[in-house]
């Protein structure tokens, strides 16, 4: 039972349910059921802590992989594109096997990106609270988890006390009613979303994503939804958990099994927002005006309907926003008015915790199936995990993006950002199935376009932006 | 770690750089990344504007940080949504070495923010007109036109001394103020946690294994 008796939101629930004490000035301390960590920053702050001589409160509960620094070619090892990444590698290792804390290492079977490893293992679960020194942590929102990213310091805190001293955010629903239309995915929903409120549009807030185009989404398109939560500048994003999220759960490594999946199911169950429950904000969008949808700019706001034209910065009233599209056309090499689509491109990449789930490789090699990817592009799909990795082989969709021309590799965060491994190149462009457009994020001078794996998909094909075509429905 | 140093109240040289959604990316870019420590991280601040080519030292003197009129620079003025983008706590432990204790901008992004509070930077929020007034008022001359920052106080004070209000919730204050050691203060609490995780085992068993 959860102790609230009035009309509460989801997120009202939440944090009753892990508030351990309220600390005044708007503060609680809010238990934390799972820390993960990566070699980039859970490294530091597993040292900060043996440096300290704090113990972990509890090892069962913390976890780590490798994903953001190790490589992605066949035949990887502790070796990196990226130098002084083995140092990353080794000093992880040793941090992990010190702290006595379940490492998923560079060869393990079940090593892969952290946000993609910890639903598919049942380590995050509906309801429970998972905090990662990465802000993509919020991607487990989609299982209807409490989840957030945080600094390294934080982490510390974390594995020290079981507990984050946490301000409650403010609640924000938002809405997506009615249809996709066909073609049209959870990342064109984000993106679209972030396009329309800004960047900044979710600061403060925690989002909770509603309405009949969320429930129909899978939890693998709904973590795509929530991942770039934090892309709208918001504390997290989640979907209340219901059967779909409860299904996805079953039989997972980590998950509960027996008795013990009766009782969290019924708990679970409880997981919703009331009926009558007020939410600080409202957004309320039209899903089946959502078109397939691809980033123009250096920050994800910069997002267009392919098929429109770039905007023109004289056309912003704000000097701030004009300021920085100015800036973002020079950085992409783009001109206001012009047509994003037929815009040739130099490469092409799947994968992120954004876009690297089997759903996610399974709408690409549908589309790639007897089709090349155009002379001149670069394209490589990387798995989000090696279960991942392993199930698609299964199927044989790496030897459809083989055949399409796509490299494929090992599981990983890979070219998602550039930390002085591999990269496209400066002054390429590339669509890409990642979450941040930045500049620099995938490689100095590297023009980003963000956009849903089927379109990445369409795109590597043509060698120009492009949405996929609409499929032919069998009648 | 080492203790912080608390931070009441700064005087210093403060430096515009007025642009929205400034990301972590670009305050140090991964590839700067380059040690498991939370040292050496200063001259990766902001190294894509801040020198010539990617991996150079070679200034560029286009950039704002580079102008010797802004050198010994404590104080940033920025966009909305500061320090958006990647966790990464080495965009603050750099903006620290390099010398900042205070950001002036109108929004930051929140896990940025908790970052500088644990870190001993001082993160002010005031609204777009009032920064770029401060921009102005420094501009010229920044080392002679220096801004305070009063922490207890909750003011910015222009060269001129013209006091601009900003509130802080009252546990950053105190962290910022005293150099608190939080995870000591929460430990403290010890009592708590267990109780709270002897019921949370009851019901939800499945967390705890």
């Amino acid at each position: 039972m959860l102790p609230v008796t009035m009309a509460s939101t989801l997120l009202d629930k939440l944090w009753a349910l892990h508030c351990v004490a309220d600390l005044g000035d708007g503060e609680s301390l809010l238990n934390i059921d799972r820390v993960f960590l990566h070699e980039r920053t859970g490294s530091i702050a597993l040292q900060g802590l043996a440096d300290a001589g704090r113990a972990l409160r509890d090892p069962g509960r913390v976890f780590c992989t490798m994903d953001h620094i190790v490589d992605t070619y066949p035949g990887r090892g502790d070796e990196t594109a990226m130098p002084s990444g083995r140092d990353f590698i080794v000093a992880t290792r040793a941090a992990a096997r010190e702290a006595g804390i379940r490492l998923f290492d560079v060869r393990d079977p079940q090593q892969g990106i952290v946000h993609v490893i910890s639903p598919e293992l049942g380590i995050a679960l509906p309801g429970s609270t998972v905090v990662c020194p990465d802000s993509h942590t919020c991607t487990l929102g989609g299982l209807g988890a409490l989840a957030w990213g945080i600094g390294s310091t934080e982490a510390e805190h974390a594995m020290a006390t079981g507990t984050l001293r946490v301000r409650k955010p403010r609640s924000l629903r938002v809405t997506f009613d009615g249809e996709l239309a066909p073609g049209v995915t959870a990342k064109d929903m984000i993106l679209h979303l972030i396009g329309r409120e800004g960047a900044g549009g979710g600061a403060g807030h925690a989002v909770e994503f509603a309405g009949n185009a969320v429930r129909a989404l899978s939890v693998e398109a709904r973590m795509t939804l929530c991942n770039m939560a934090v892309e709208f500048s918001a504390f997290t994003g989640f979907v209340a958990p219901d059967a779909t999220a409860a299904a996805y759960v079953e039989g997972r490594e980590y998950a509960p099994s027996g008795s013990e999946l009766a009782l969290a199911r019924a708990h679970w169950r409880e997981l919703f927002s009331d009926v009558d429950a007020r939410f600080d904000r409202e957004l309320v969008i039209d899903a089946s005006a959502i078109a397939p949808t691809v980033t123009w700019g250096t920050s994800p706001e910069h997002c267009l309907p392919i098929g429109e034209p770039v905007p023109d910065p004289a056309s912003e009233a704000d000097p701030a926003r004009r300021e920085g599209m100015r800036k973002a056309l020079g950085y992409m090499g783009l001109a206001p008015g012009q047509q994003l689509a037929g815009l040739p491109i130099d490469g092409a990449f799947i994968g992120s915790c954004t876009n690297s789930r089997l759903s996610d490789l399974r709408a690409a090699a549908d589309f790639l199936r007897g089709k090349r990817v155009a002379p001149g592009v670069s394209a490589v799909c990387v798995p989000g995990s090696t279960t991942v990795k392993r199930a698609a082989e299964a199927e044989g969709i790496d030897r459809v993006f083989r055949d399409a021309g796509f490299s494929w590799r090992e599981a990983g965060c890979s070219m998602c950002f550039y930390a002085g491994g591999e990269t496209f190149g400066a002054g390429k462009r590339v669509i890409s199935s990642t979450n941040r457009n930045f500049e620099g994020r995938q490689g100095p001078g590297t023009r980003t376009h963000l956009a849903s794996p089927v379109t990445v998909a369409a795109s590597a094909v043509a060698g120009h932006i492009t949405r996929a075509e609409r499929r032919v429905e069998a009648a | 770690m080492e203790p912080l140093s608390p931070l009441r109240r700064h005087t210093g040289i403060a430096v515009p750089l007025l642009r929205n959604n400034i990301d972590t990316d670009a305050i140090i870019p991964s590839r700067e990344m380059k040690r498991v420590s939370k040292h050496g991280l200063g001259e990766g601040l902001f190294a894509a504007w801040r020198y010539t080519l990617p991996g150079s030292r070679e200034a560029d003197p286009a950039f704002i940080l580079n102008d010797p009129a802004y050198r010994g620079a404590s104080i940033l003025l920025a966009g909305a949504n500061f320090g958006c983008g990647s966790s990464r706590e080495h965009a603050v432990w750099a903006l620290h070495e390099y010398g900042f204790r205070v950001i002036i901008a109108p929004s930051f992004g929140s896990i940025f923010y908790s970052n500088c509070v644990r870190n001993g930077i001082l993160p002010v929020e005031l609204d777009e007109a009032a920064i770029a007034r401060l921009a102005g008022a420094v501009a010229g001359d920044p080392a002679g036109r220096p801004l305070t920052v009063d922490l207890e106080a909750g003011q910015v004070l222009d060269p001129e001394g013209r006091a601009l209000g900003f509130t802080i919730n009252p546990g950053h204050r105190r962290m910022l103020m005293e150099g608190l050691d939080v995870i000591g203060l929460t430990l403290e609490r010890a009592a708590d946690i267990d109780a709270f995780e002897q019921a949370d085992r009851q019901r939800r068993p499945w967390i705890y294994r």
